[in-house]
Order: structure tokens, then sequence, then C-alpha cells
């Protein structure tokens, strides 16, 4: 602590700054249960197919399939991680073969898939994700588009080791 | 009246969704917007509404557009099936992700309810009033409820032609109801 000398003005200004950064919640303490698993979603293992092969882009593409995998708790990225993409688009029912693939995160665990483009079955545009390779506990996704005209659609994990 | 049913049934037919779904899944599309249709004609027949037509063959045609609707609700659902088994098996145990699902799948069972009241009329033995309370009242729960479904859906009905004509059901309905005077099961004096 040598060198460091508190004034009363500094420790003033010292002390209510950190009594306000502590307020607002950015200061927080490590914590064990920090980022909680991503429950699966109703109907997200609808017309699931297990072992979809891994593919460069499902049918000839035009929308992305963007997402993250981290780990529960401390939320370090997952790389490498299998996520199995499907739905209804215009080449194809969520049950044909040819609309599911799936793809690996990179070492930021972050996946990107192209895909053609989701139009809207049983009454919403939504894509379906699996994360089933059982080192973590399965997860079934399945966001909806906030427009059937988006031509990209965002899916985040965290998993639970198994 | 034939412009009411036939626009929407038209717009709906020119959806670009429909290029990218399997005959199975169009036709069961169409029965449901064919049954919203029969659903209008219900209200003004039964409450006699629709001009030139005589009180027994608005009350034969009321019996039939009931087992129509009944047959369009069954192509729908079983249309749907077909196409994706999960998602209606979903709906149908009332646990599905679409918060439509669930209006529709009340929907389904109180038409078929109103169906089986209006078939076993004569045999229940009630009086008149009481039985039509009780027709007329699991008929509102299958209009709400089918106007709610249809509304939530992004499908291939056209937006404004929906709306008109979900407008036109409540407003049917409610114009029967009101001429009838259903809430009154008094005995005639």
């Amino acid at each position: 602590m040598t060198g460091v000398t508190f004034s009363r003005r500094s420790l003033i200004v010292t002390g209510a700054s950190a009594l306000a950064t502590g307020a607002t919640g950015l200061m927080v303490p490590a914590r064990a249960k920090g980022v909680a698993p991503t429950p699966s979603m109703r109907g997200g293992s609808n017309n699931y197919r297990p072992g979809a092969p891994i593919v460069d882009r499902i049918g000839g593409g035009g929308f992305w399939m963007t997402g993250t995998v981290r780990r529960a708790g401390d939320g370090a990225p997952l790389p490498g991680q299998r996520i199995q993409i499907w739905a209804h688009t215009t080449e194809g029912h969520e049950r044909d073969p040819q609309s599911h693939g799936a793809t690996l995160t990179d070492a930021n665990g972050e996946f990107r898939l192209e895909m053609p483009q989701i139009v809207p079955a049983f009454g919403q545009p939504h894509g379906h994700l699996a994360y089933d390779s059982g080192a973590f506990e399965t997860v079934f996704l399945r966001p909806i588009m906030a427009s059937s005209k988006d031509k990209t659609l965002a899916a985040h994990f965290v998993l639970q080791p198994a | 009246m034939i412009l009411a049913v036939a626009v929407p049934i038209i717009a709906a037919a020119a959806s670009p969704l429909l290029a990218w779904r399997e005959p199975v899944y169009i036709a069961a599309g169409f029965a449901g917007v064919v049954s919203m249709c029969l659903l209008l004609m219900q209200p003004l027949l039964a409450g006699r509404l629709l001009p030139n037509l005589s009180p027994v063959t608005s009350r034969n045609w009321h019996r039939w557009c009931g087992l129509a609707l009944v047959a369009t609700i069954l192509i729908h659902v079983g249309g749907l099936w077909i196409t994706s088994p999960p998602d209606v098996l979903d709906a149908l145990l009332f646990v599905s992700p679409t918060p439509f699902s669930a209006w529709g799948v009340i929907a389904m069972w109180a038409a078929f309810a109103v169906a089986l009241l209006g078939l076993l009329r004569q045999r229940l033995g009630l009086r008149f009033r009481v039985w039509r309370l009780g027709h007329t009242g699991l008929a509102t729960v299958t209009i709400i409820g089918s106007v709610v479904h249809a509304l939530l859906i992004e499908g291939t009905m056209e937006i404004m032609t929906k709306w008109a004509l979900c407008a036109l059901v409540l407003l049917a309905s409610a114009r029967a109801l009101a001429k009838l005077r259903v809430w009154d099961v008094r005995r005639r004096a």
C-alpha cells in the first residue's frame, strides 16, 4: 500500500463511486451458478431426426441460422459442439431429410449455418435446433422469427454437463 | 353473402405459402378456411337472417351446414396430422408452443358437442328453449375459439379478408342470438 495516499476528497469520491457501482450491479462477486442452463422449448423436438449429417450448407441457402453455445455456470464458450438444425423452408417440410443439417461451433462457441428461407408453417415462421451429443444435457430450441421476411434467426444454448 | 365467403377463399388461394406446401397440407389449410365460412352460414341460417329462405329450408340448410362443418374440421385436423403428427398431438394435448392451437382444439370439441346436441335433440327430451340455450352456448364457444384461432395464425389467409370474415362471423352470431333471445328460457306464455 506504499505510495497510495488518500486525501479526504479522493477517499469520498472513490468510496462513493464504489458504492454506486455496487448498487448498479456492475460489481458482481464470482458466483458458481452465474449462467443458468437453457431449458428445452415446447415443441422443440418435433420432427427431429437424430444424427443429421454435418453440412456446409442446407440446400441452396440464402438464410442464416446463427447462435452461441456456452457452459452453464461460468458461461464459457464451448467450441466443437454439434448443433442440429431443421425447419419448414422453401425447399421442404420439417419432416423431409433434406431440411435437416448439423454444424459445429467455432473456437468462440459460435455457429452459423446457411439454409433455405424459413417460411411460416403451422401458424408461425420458426426454426428448430438441437444439442443432442451426450456430453451435456440434451436441449431442443424452437425460436420464432419476428417477421417471416427475416433472412436470419438466432438461438443460444447454455448447456448443463450431463 | 357469396362475396363474403368467396373473397377470403380466393385470397387464400393466391397465398405465396402454397408453393412450399404439399397437397395434404394445402387441403388441411383450406378445410380450415371453409370451416370459417360455414361458421358464418350457421348463425345466419339459425336466425333465419337470409332473405328468400323459408324457415323450414333455413333449418334444413342449418343441419347440412352443421354436418359439413364437422367434416371440414375433421379434414383440417386430419390433414395437419398427416403433415406433422407431433405438432397436432401437442395441440390436442394442450402442450403446444403456439397459443392459437388451444383455441382451435377447444373450438373443435365444442363444435362436436354442438353437433351432437343437434342430432340428439328429440332423444334428449329437453324443453326446446333449454336445449337451445345449450346448443347456442356451446356454439358461442366454437365461434369465439375459432375466431381467436384464425386471427393468431400466420397462414395462407390474407390478413384483411381474414379479419373481415371473422368480423362478419361475430356480427352474424350476435345478430342471431339477439333475434332469437336465446337467453330467455321461460316457457312461452
